[in-house]
């Protein structure tokens, strides 16, 4: 299916492409799609493309000269698109410890919102999250699929120091800190995985369309995992899924 | 090896930037003013991809521990080479043992300081540019010893004694004390209706203190219901309006996403001219079309 794209020309070197205002697996998937194909299509001046939910922002190396005629060859490519390598995206299980010595929030969305805890860690972890897209932070995952049951606002005032690996729930979203930050979510839980190491060859385990869910564990598991970490020999749960 | 003796207000090493991680959510980052490092590394015959120091407001002092050479390019804070001023903008020999020292800010917001090769800190991510979360400092401390490289002429001293190192190269002003910020229309510039964006064309801006690296913010607001947008893409440049009103203009090591609506875009080269303004400094938007 085609969309209805919109193109804006978005600075000296590069061109904005906008899908219709929405948030959807579909949209998504379109918008990798196109921009992968871009990326395999051998367009020498393209040097990057950024993505979120429903845009791709197309960097260029140089100030573009004719813009009607870069439009024209991307709609056209748009025309064309293929998803060239059966793009295969990931289903990561991510270990979350929601004992209260970390699920700081916990006590007030249960009384908010009348669910027990034990409710409300069994709706987090029985959905399967899909990763739109990484931002606000180097390795925080934007994740669509949070259960409705599970929306609560953001506070009214952000705390100014929230733990690394900290589980949150921010209005319709949620998400995992990569590293200590203020921050507004309402926070659950805690992961003791790397979202992000600069180190590693690639830093971030997740990219956009791969798929995350996460599974409870307690002190005692979530200790092991931070030893096994620090000795190299945990590896995150995968699979390979078709997209 | 260059020994920070005393460090400025926020010093930092810089290049380019950081390109290619975007998809992870790190920020490109890289020198405020590329124009200015830019110039201070083809002074000195340096690729254009060496890092720097980029320093704001006041500046370092550093021991040099091998003879090389530097240029000073950007702010002009009343250099000194041991207890001699020196010019911004050449090719300045420098011997082992000397102490190069910042005064006091004569014009401009950061400085920059060339040395032959380039700062050769270690490269997080293909990147030197300091950014908390990816590189293990994000500014430089008294004690630090920052490595250069020890080979005066690794292109040949001769090479590089050309007319730039007895003359100072003329710069242009304008880049220090222009009032005129060029923009374009930014993707939801049409949801402000005729009068809102009339503020925007006509009005005067003031720069606040809440402005550094990440962004730089304006003292004016504009009211406004603009609804925010679904999360996404910016750029350094980018202009965010928020729902109180607050102007956001995006730099360098801003993020790669944001829901705020985009009103305006800076030209690249009007990235470089913002960095150089700083707290109670006066601006307007200049409009260009396409």
């Amino acid at each position: 299916m085609d969309f209805e794209l919109i193109y804006h020309r978005f600075s000296e070197r590069s061109i904005l492409v906008e899908w219709p205002s929405e948030i959807t697996e579909n949209t998504l998937k379109d918008v990798l799609i196109f921009k992968n194909h871009l990326l395999n299509s051998g367009i020498k001046s393209i040097v990057q493309i950024n993505n979120a939910y429903n845009s791709i922002l197309i960097i260029y190396d140089l100030t573009i000269d004719k813009i009607n005629d870069e439009i024209s060859t991307l709609k056209a490519s748009y025309s064309i698109r293929v998803s060239t390598n059966k793009c295969a995206f990931r289903h990561w299980r991510i270990p979350v410890c929601y004992d209260d010595e970390f699920g700081l929030d916990l006590d007030e969305i249960s009384e908010e919102k009348k669910l027990s805890k034990s409710e409300i860690i069994r709706l987090h972890s029985d959905t399967i999250y899909t990763v739109f897209f990484i931002g606000f932070l180097p390795g925080f995952l934007y994740l669509g699929g949070l259960d409705k049951r599970l929306h609560f606002p953001r506070k009214e005032s952000p705390r100014v120091n929230i733990k690394k690996g900290a589980v949150a729930i921010g209005g319709e979203q949620t998400g995992v800190y990569p590293k200590a930050s203020p921050g507004g979510w309402n926070i659950i839980g805690n992961s003791p995985l790397e979202f992000f190491n600069p180190k590693n060859y690639t830093p971030c385990f997740a990219s956009s369309g791969d798929k995350i869910q996460f599974f409870p564990i307690d002190k005692t598991e979530y200790d092991a995992i931070v030893s096994q970490i620090e000795n190299g020999t945990y590896f995150i749960e995968r699979k390979v899924i078709d997209g | 090896m260059v020994e920070v003796l005393k460090t400025g207000l926020f010093d930092t090493i810089q290049d380019l930037g950081r390109f290619g991680h975007q998809e992870f959510g790190v920020p490109v980052s890289g020198v405020m003013d590329a124009y200015s490092a830019t110039l201070a590394n083809s002074i000195l015959a340096n690729d254009t991809q060496c890092a720097v120091i980029e320093s704001t407001v006041s500046g370092p002092q550093l021991k040099f521990c091998v003879d090389t050479r530097i240029c000073i390019s950007g702010a002009n804070m009343n250099a000194t080479l041991n207890t001699n001023a020196i010019k911004p903008n050449m090719s300045i020999d420098v011997k082992a043992g000397d102490v190069l020292s910042f005064g006091q800010l004569v014009y401009g917001c950061r400085t920059y300081i060339a040395v032959l090769g380039g700062f050769l800190t270690k490269p997080i991510m293909g990147s030197r540019s300091m950014y908390d979360g990816v590189t293990s400092n994000f500014r430089l401390h008294k004690g630090d010893w920052l490595p250069i490289s020890d080979v005066l002429g690794y292109r040949s001293v001769e090479e590089r004694s050309n007319a730039k190192s007895l003359s100072s190269v003329k710069i242009n002003t304008n880049h220090f004390q222009t009032y005129d910020i060029e923009v374009f229309k930014g993707p939801e510039f049409v949801q402000l209706d005729a009068e809102q964006q009339r503020f925007l064309f006509d009005s005067e801006f003031t720069i606040s203190k809440e402005s550094n690296r990440m962004a730089y913010q304006c003292n004016e607001r504009l009211d406004n219901s603009l609804n925010s947008i679904i999360t996404s893409l910016v750029l350094p440049g980018t202009v965010q309006l928020t729902p109180s009103g607050e102007l956001i203009i995006l730099m360098r090591d801003c993020q790669i996403t944001g829901g705020y609506p985009r009103v305006l875009q800076l030209s690249e080269n009007s990235v470089n001219m913002m960095s150089q303004k700083f707290l109670g400094q006066k601006l307007k938007f200049k409009f260009s079309s396409w």
